[in-house]
């Protein structure tokens, strides 16, 4: 993807990440800045259905040609999803971030947490 | 029409069957059942499928491989935290004689004094330099010395009774380290850098509690900076009993200036490769000794080497190999480390002496520091500023973010830009907490006009961009193979061959 984007549709947090919220569920993926500043990825490790996340605290790791990075989860809850395309496809995370690059789908245990979480001018003003 | 010579194969796609290098001559000694010398569970079934060549053939293969690569023979190589010093010619010819080279690892101790003395005289060398009495050669790779001092702090601290679950490491350590916290069972607790590029202090001081069972810490640290509060940071970890792990990947900074030991570190690794001189950078084969404190000492790998003073007067002292060690976290690797890797180290470590180790420290810093100087006055800066304004050790990390944004090349793009003025690129996106990193290590055998010619190199490729940033983007054009595709091979690896 060549130009940043940063959809209003989303919520995201400082460590990069964005979480599109469906009630008392929501989706999580990495930003347009993250993929960008991670270069080209390489491996996604999936985490465990079924497993817990914290909000602000890594759940998983994606590794691009530079290095390996915690990806850290915007809100809390368990994972009821994962995206196993990404298995055999990782550079949908470069390609399209916030669409079939998503990483995972959790059901929140704190809905409410999603009130500490940028908009997407705040996150783009974040960046500057 | 002419079939074109393929460069590209490997020496397997090479092999025609029924071609040789060496006939090997009739058989001069009787000839006895292979049932006898080796049962028939421990043989293969078939022959192994090795490559068929004729001797020209491999010796054009080999040939041609090596005149591919880029090393320290060819140029300048300021490979950020490798230290790429020249290994001298001497040493070669030293690990060469017969009695260094043929010696075979299992021959008896009685007959291999020499060897044992050699190896006994660079602990007590590396003790020295370290500033920490016992050694063991035995770990040999840095990673695995790191790994003999996360299980001396294990053993350490469960025969006082305790079990510690968490090590620190900060977020400017080697990858090696977190990798080594997890392997030895540890969780890894990441300790931030403050606005200096030091130890953040109070972050320390909030992690440091009575379930952190070491500190791994490498000074000067990644970003080529002496940890200022290395004393205050040595009273936080004893503090709560944790151990402190000296990283000695930078240790060319500071030999014969000061030493871990001094500062409070219980455990040190060397990495002889780096250091100590030793061709490195293929692969191996390194050497990753370590050096610790009194209370640590029982829990050495075992064997060690020790001397024994004669009994008699006038008889002279013997080494042999100490397996009486209880509390030994055990051996690490086969017999006793990468022996030609010791010669040429000790080899060093006479040649040099105590001045002149000093002076080659004093010299990477001085060579450092000229070059980032140097760089300053090429008027680069603007693109690639130093990450931290702060006298430089043996090395300096550059941020190539304004070059990014301004410029529009990537740090990669300048690394591969500098390959075809014929200079290996500096470490690059290494330490992960500088955007863009380029990590320069000149080391201390270069000259001033290399060191110049550096920085107007990277001068000319940032006037270059200015221009056309396409040219540094679709580098690099004079080397054999052009832009890999990193991404490619990591997704999608061909690790099999028929053969």
């Amino acid at each position: 993807m060549a130009d940043p984007s940063y959809p209003d549709d989303l919520k995201y947090h400082a460590e990069h990440d964005w979480a599109r919220i469906e009630g008392d569920s929501a989706t999580f993926g990495i930003t347009w800045y993250a993929q960008d500043a991670l270069g080209e990825v390489v491996f996604f490790d999936p985490p465990e259905v079924g497993a817990e996340v914290s909000k602000d605290q890594a759940y998983t790791e994606v590794e691009s040609v530079k290095a390996v990075s915690d990806v850290f989860a915007p809100l809390s809850g368990e994972i009821t999803a994962v995206n196993d395309a990404l298995g055999d496809k990782p550079e949908t995370i470069n390609e399209d971030p916030y669409g079939e690059g998503w990483l995972v789908k959790v059901k929140l245990s704190d809905p409410s947490e999603v009130d500490s979480l940028m908009d997407a001018s705040e996150y783009q003003a974040s960046l500057d | 029409m002419i079939r074109e010579a393929d460069d590209t194969l490997t020496i397997f796609e090479r092999s025609k069957p029924g071609r040789r290098a060496f006939s090997p001559p009739e058989l001069d000694v009787p000839e006895r059942p292979l049932d006898e010398l080796l049962s028939p569970e421990l043989r293969r079934a078939e022959a192994p499928r090795l490559p068929e060549v004729s001797e020209p053939e491999i010796v054009r293969h080999y040939n041609r491989l090596s005149k591919r690569n880029f090393d320290l023979d060819t140029g300048f190589y300021p490979l950020g935290s490798c230290t790429m010093k020249h290994n001298p010619k001497l040493h070669e010819r030293i690990a060469a004689l017969p009695g260094h080279a043929r010696l075979h690892p299992l021959q008896d101790p009685h007959q291999a004094q020499g060897a044992l003395e050699l190896m006994w005289r660079l602990q007590e060398a590396l003790g020295e330099i370290a500033g920490l009495p016992h050694v063991s050669l035995q770990p040999s790779a840095g990673s695995q010395g790191e790994l003999a001092g996360v299980l001396l702090t294990r053993a350490y601290q469960e025969d006082r009774g305790e079990r510690r679950t968490k090590v620190l490491t900060p977020d400017t350590a080697h990858g090696t380290n977190p990798a080594t916290v997890t392997m030895g069972g540890y969780e890894v607790v990441k300790v931030r850098s403050d606005t200096e590029g030091n130890v953040d202090l109070d972050d320390l001081r909030a992690k440091a509690d009575e379930d952190v069972a070491c500190l791994m810490l490498t000074n000067p640290s990644t970003l080529g900076l002496f940890e200022t509060g290395i004393e205050e940071i040595e009273r936080i970890v004893h503090g709560v009993g944790a151990t402190l792990y000296y990283d000695g990947a930078n240790l060319n900074a500071i030999m014969g200036i000061c030493r871990p030991g001094d500062m409070g570190f219980d455990i040190v690794h060397f990495n002889l490769h780096k250091s100590f001189t030793q061709p490195h950078g293929g692969g191996g084969p390194g050497a990753g000794p370590i050096a610790v404190s009194e209370r640590i000492e029982p829990y050495l790998p075992r064997p060690q080497v020790v001397r024994r003073e004669a009994s008699t007067n006038g008889a002279e002292p013997f080494y042999e190999l100490d397996h009486d060690r209880p509390k030994s976290i055990g051996r690490l690797r086969g017999f006793q480390g990468n022996y030609g890797v010791f010669v040429r180290s000790y080899a060093y470590i006479c040649s040099l002496g105590a001045p002149g180790l000093r002076e080659a420290s004093e010299t990477a810093v001085l060579n450092a520091n000229y070059l980032l100087a140097r760089l300053r006055r090429e008027g680069v800066m603007e693109y690639v500023p130093v990450a931290y304004e702060r006298l430089c050790m043996h090395e300096f990390v550059l941020s190539g973010e304004p070059m990014r944004r301004e410029l529009h090349i990537k740090t990669l793009d300048l690394a591969k830009r500098l390959l075809d003025h014929g200079v290996h690129p500096p470490t690059v996106y290494f330490p992960l907490i500088v955007e863009e990193a380029l990590m320069v290590e000149p080391t201390e055998t270069e000259t001033k006009e290399t060191l110049d010619r550096f920085a107007e190199v990277v001068a000319e490729i940032l006037k270059e961009a200015r221009e056309d940033p396409e040219v540094a983007r679709h580098a690099p054009y004079t080397t054999p193979a052009r832009r890999l595709d990193e991404a490619g091979a990591a997704r999608r690896p061909i690790v099999r061959q028929a053969m």
